[in-house]
């Protein structure tokens, strides 16, 4: 008989696994990886391995030379950084912008903060805010999809010039500000089945809505997410626009269309339901979510940037400790039904 | 140019503004607080660690300006000199308290004290402790999860991979009670001092009778009552299957240690004894004297 | 439509090993050790000596106070000595050691095997049975059956609640003691429902017990004031709280008890003791354990003496496997890790779970990811997370404001974190040290 190992109860563990959780969201974001390789060939592959690569090199490095900690890359984290930070950015970037973006999204929104599980903000978005404050002209060059396919070695201006174009909500907002007529503005956009099977420009991973809805089906069903989230986001999102569009049809879209452009997708499912940075009680989940929703469409529609998910969930996480605080889990007994006699 | 006048001026203008509003609020809640609670907190070690029971070095400075009998309050920490230094700007008699330091009633070494089963819990003593009596078979000596390490703030603490059990380092104790408070078996005692830092001290705390401890740990107290019978002060009592010197009355003879047949009594910092010491004594006399 | 109770709740892998295996009467050990600290509340005291000679029933240690109980010799021959065993709370505590010599009964019970269905004993009587014969809930916490039948003044009981749920992995005793003991287990509720004078009475089951349910049922047809509840298969319904919730839809408050929402809970095997205390005179000094494991050759239920040694039960089930490196007395979710085999049964032990070397270890603890799983799965809709960091803080106040008293230690938060966090652990500590201060408070 070996020496008996006294414990705390309970004995038993469900095998759940922080290793499992994030491989599950790495295997829901496949669908969607394969979309963008589909729709940007070479350079969706090259900008996806270079993020993944670099936020694990990252995080392996910070931990061991820096924090002199056991490194965590195993878990999956670093890499699901990496993918997400990938699905964010425009298929031609360069590689040593990637670095940067990751470098950033590891070093300093996760790893400086004590690494997994203390970082207040999304790491994949920092990692993408900041390319876009700092590489504005790069990071809003759009790749057609299929036209920019074979393309992104040797990028001369006129492959540039013939195969990038704007997003869906970049033409929408300039459409908007130069005053042409709502119709005009709609045959000028794709399709809204154009847009759900993401033909459109766009970054890497917001692309096929299809994809990205297949996976937080996975995600669902695996319970890896709950419900409160994507729901609140993508309803708030609804009704808002919903709003604006019945008020006046000619100024603003409707939900369909703010739904399938941008990031919305990916941000709803993938982003904002990042364990770290998002609250913890339904409660404060939905109201998280509403928030993201609704800053959103504040930035779509009246501020000056195109796309506003990304600041809208950093914002929110900003948030998450003072909705922690706040809103509690519903507590057994709280509502108590009077007794029969 | 003008633009620039302009804006220095004013903003000097709302500078002198401020200053003078501050001035005048100050002057009117002015709330006047004994100028000596300064003079003492300035003798004081500031460590904050609460050693003398108060949250802090200014509220043990504030007690100790309000009190007019001083010597129930002691600043473990600073020690006499410190406490001397305060009752002298106050004009107040210090406590007499000698100074004390800690010391860990367990001797139950990996090797004395054989471990029976496996703990697999929070790296905790007192969550350990609440779930079973410890890995070995005694159940009121050292867990060695090092609570009492994280609780010194004064680094005079760290645990001995090898024997598992914490050791103290003497230089450094200031004996302000946090690694006491901290230990949920209640083993580590503020002991005096003594002269030359010499102690003797039985280094066990097991009160379970003779046969079950000692099959527990090769250096319990099995409360023979041997060294009772040898001190000719009366300074040692055994009481529930424990023996206890009273450092106050012990008069460091030695006489007891040689007689315990389970080497439960311990000599610090003593020069070896001419005659021959047991091996084990001698071995642990030096562990204190590396610290 | 199957009930449940409202809030989280996890669904852990059944291994109802030994379920459907006949009760087996238990030889009787040649020496017993029964502690006197069996139940919740105060220790008994002893009545016996060194050299005593006692009988099976006999009384050997009496309540020492209100909340305290009986203790009865669970068999006959000498008292060896009262002396200091490690029990399951894995310190030394008294014990009553006896030798023994032969089977002889006290001669006031009624040991002959039919079914005495009328009652004839009037409620307060019945109470002062239970005490007398110290019958404690059989369902792992051992509170005294007496102190929760005497209800506090001004409470109104209307239902009672069977728990015949056994949510916890593994232990099939309940299970195995209602398919056999059905009759007597109808008597005994309709004793109890007589002590609380209440009309009504309600017999949870889980799902995953289908003969048990339909036994229960088919008996209760001619008594209509019993109903039996079928219940989700979901842990810990077994808990107060949750299965009054599951059962008839009431939510005790914070911090109160059932009696609060005018229920009473018992376990079916309280119940079953409660038939044998009343009916037959039996005080209770045996019971039901179910001996199981992966590795354990056969996995049982036996009916065994209190006192008995775990190693006598574990060498009736095939004897300890040699990979053992954990024996649990009670489930895996909430029961003990046990020193060694030698502690003996007592009248709380449900059952003996021995682990494989693979299963009896932690994982290695990670960094809370704030996944929210604790929160979804806490059925008293806590923030286990939050609990464990306000006490490994020291941040009493907040543990307090946060409601750490309110947890059942179920132990569903450990259960589900993904990072192998000790989170009940922790919230145990919390929870001591919070009732200290609180109770020092109120003083």
């Amino acid at each position: 008989m070996n020496t008996l190992t006294i414990s705390p109860s309970p004995h038993v563990h469900s095998g759940d696994s922080v290793k499992k959780n994030m491989y599950w969201v790495i295997i829901a974001l496949l669908p969607a990886l394969a979309a963008s390789f589909f729709y940007f060939g070479i350079g969706a592959i090259i900008v996806t391995l270079t993020a993944v690569l670099s936020c694990v090199i990252f995080e392996f490095l910070i931990s061991k030379y820096i924090l002199k900690t056991e490194p965590t890359i195993g878990d999956g984290s670093a890499a699901l950084t990496g993918l997400l930070l990938a699905f964010n950015l425009p298929t031609y970037l360069p590689i040593w912008i990637i670095i940067i973006g990751s470098l950033v999204a590891i070093g300093i929104a996760k790893m400086s903060f004590g690494g997994l599980g203390n970082n207040p903000f999304n790491p994949a978005l920092v990692g993408r805010v900041f390319l876009l404050i700092s590489f504005p002209v790069q990071m809003t060059m759009w790749p057609t999809p299929i036209l920019s396919r074979f393309h992104y070695f040797g990028l001369t201006p006129e492959i540039i010039d013939a195969t990038t174009g704007a997003t869906p909500l970049a033409i929408m907002k300039e459409g908007v500000s130069s005053g042409i007529a709502h119709a005009e503005l709609m045959h000028r956009l794709p399709s809204l089945t154009e847009l759900f099977m993401g033909i459109k420009g766009g970054s890497a991973g917001e692309s096929a809505a299809a994809a990205l809805l297949l996976g937080v089906a996975i995600l669902l069903y695996k319970r890896v997410i709950t419900w409160h989230i994507p729901v609140s986001v993508v309803g708030s999102i609804i009704v808002f626009t919903g709003l604006l569009h019945l008020y006046d049809v000619e100024s603003y879209a409707g939900p369909a269309f703010h739904l399938l452009t941008g990031g919305v997708m990916l941000g709803a499912f993938f982003m904002a339901t990042d364990y770290v940075t998002s609250p913890m009680a339904p409660k404060g989940m939905i109201i998280f979510g509403v928030g993201v929703g609704v800053i959103t469409i504040l930035i779509r529609v009246f501020g000056s940037f195109p796309e506003g998910i990304s600041f809208a969930i950093l914002i929110m996480n900003g948030f998450t400790p003072l909705i922690d605080k706040y809103i509690r889990p519903k507590r057994f007994g709280e509502v108590n039904k009077p007794i029969k006699a | 140019m003008n633009i620039v006048l302009i804006t220095i001026l004013s903003l000097a203008f709302l500078g002198v503004l401020a200053g003078l509003i501050l001035y005048f609020v100050a002057q009117k809640f002015k709330v006047f607080e004994d100028p000596r609670i300064d003079q003492v907190e300035a003798e004081l070690p500031a460590a904050n660690c609460g050693g003398c029971g108060f949250p802090g070095c200014r509220a043990f400075a504030e007690a100790m300006v309000k009190a007019d009998d001083i010597s129930e309050l002691n600043c473990p920490v600073g020690g006499a000199e410190t406490m001397k230094a305060a009752a002298a700007i106050l004009g107040k008699t210090p406590s007499a308290a000698p100074n004390t330091v800690a010391v860990l009633k367990c001797n139950g070494t990996c090797e004395n004290r054989p471990r029976i089963t496996k703990y697999d819990g929070a790296t905790s003593c007192t969550i350990a402790s609440s779930l079973f009596g410890g890995e070995t078979g005694c159940s009121y000596g050292c867990v060695g999860l090092g609570e009492c390490v994280d609780a010194c703030k004064f680094g005079a603490m760290y645990m001995d991979k090898e024997t598992g059990l914490p050791v103290i380092i003497e230089d450094k104790c200031i004996s302000c009670g946090a690694c006491v408070k901290a230990c949920p078996k209640n083993i580590i005692e503020l002991r005096k001092q003594g002269p030359k830092n010499r102690r003797i001290y039985v280094a066990c705390a097991n009160k379970d009778k003779g046969a079950p401890a000692k099959k527990a740990c090769a250096t319990a107290c099995i409360a023979c009552c041997k060294c009772m019978n040898e001190c000719s002060f009366g300074a040692i009592i055994v009481d529930k299957n424990l023996a206890a010197i009273d450092p106050v009355k012990c008069k460091m003879c030695r006489k007891c240690a040689p007689v315990c047949p389970t080497n439960a009594i311990l000599e610090m910092n003593f020069p070896p004894k001419k005659i021959k010491v047991e091996e084990t004594l001698t071995q642990e006399t030096k562990e204190g004297d590396q610290k | 439509m199957l009930k449940t109770f409202s809030l989280g709740g996890i669904h852990p892998a059944e291994n109802k090993l030994s379920a459907g295996k006949k009760i087996v009467i238990l030889p009787i050990p040649e020496q017993v050790s029964v502690p006197l600290a069996q139940h919740i509340g105060a220790p008994a005291e002893a009545l016996v000596n060194k050299g005593d000679v006692v009988k099976v029933g006999q009384l050997i240690a009496a309540s020492a106070g209100f909340v305290s109980s009986n203790i009865h010799s669970p068999v006959s021959g000498k008292v060896l000595k009262i002396d200091d065993v490690v029990d399951a709370s894995g310190y030394k505590h008294r014990a009553i050691i006896i030798k023994t010599e032969g089977d002889e009964w006290d001669e006031s019970i009624d040991r002959s095997p039919e079914l005495i269905q009328h009652i004839n004993t009037v409620p307060h009587q019945i109470v002062e049975k239970l005490k007398e014969a110290g019958i404690v809930g059989l369902g792992g916490a051992a509170f005294p059956s007496h102190v929760k039948l005497s209800l506090p003044p001004g409470k109104i009981c209307d239902i009672l609640v069977i728990n015949g749920v056994e949510c916890e992995p593994y232990l099939t005793s309940d299970h195995q003691l209602m398919m056999e003991k059905s009759e007597e287990i109808v008597v005994g509720i309709r004793i109890l429902m007589k002590a609380l004078k209440v009309e009504k009475a309600v017999i949870g089951i889980e799902n995953n017990k289908l003969d048990a349910i339909e036994k229960m049922t088919a008996l209760l047809a001619e008594h209509p004031e019993i109903r039996v509840q079928a219940l989700k298969v979901q842990y810990p319904q077994g808990g107060e709280k949750q299965l009054i919730d599951a059962c008839i839809g009431r939510q005790i408050p914070s911090g109160k008890l059932p009696i609060e929402v005018g229920a009473v809970v018992q376990n079916v095997g309280t119940a079953f003791a409660v038939y044998e205390a009343v009916q037959k005179n039996k005080p209770l000094f045996e019971r039901v354990v179910t001996v199981t494991g992966k590795s354990v050759k056969n996995p049982s239920n036996f009916l065994a003496r209190i006192g008995t040694p775990m190693s006598f039960l574990i060498d009736a089930a095939g004897g300890l496997p040699t990979d053992t490196s954990k024996i649990i007395g009670g489930g895996p979710m909430m029961g003990k890790a046990l020193q060694s085999a030698e502690v003996p049964i007592t009248k709380g032990s449900s059952g003996i779970l021995i682990m494989p070397e693979e299963l009896a270890n932690r994982k290695p603890m990670q960094n809370c990811i704030r996944c929210a799983k604790c929160v979804s799965v806490c059925p008293m809709g806590l923030s286990p997370y939050l609990l464990m960091l306000a006490t490994s803080k020291t941040i009493w106040d907040r543990a307090e404001e946060e409601k750490i008293m309110d947890c059942i230690e179920c132990g569903s938060c450990n259960f589900t974190c993904p990072s192998s966090r000790p989170l009940l652990d922790y919230i145990r500590l919390g929870k001591g040290k919070v009732g200290q201060i609180m109770r020092s408070r109120t003083k």
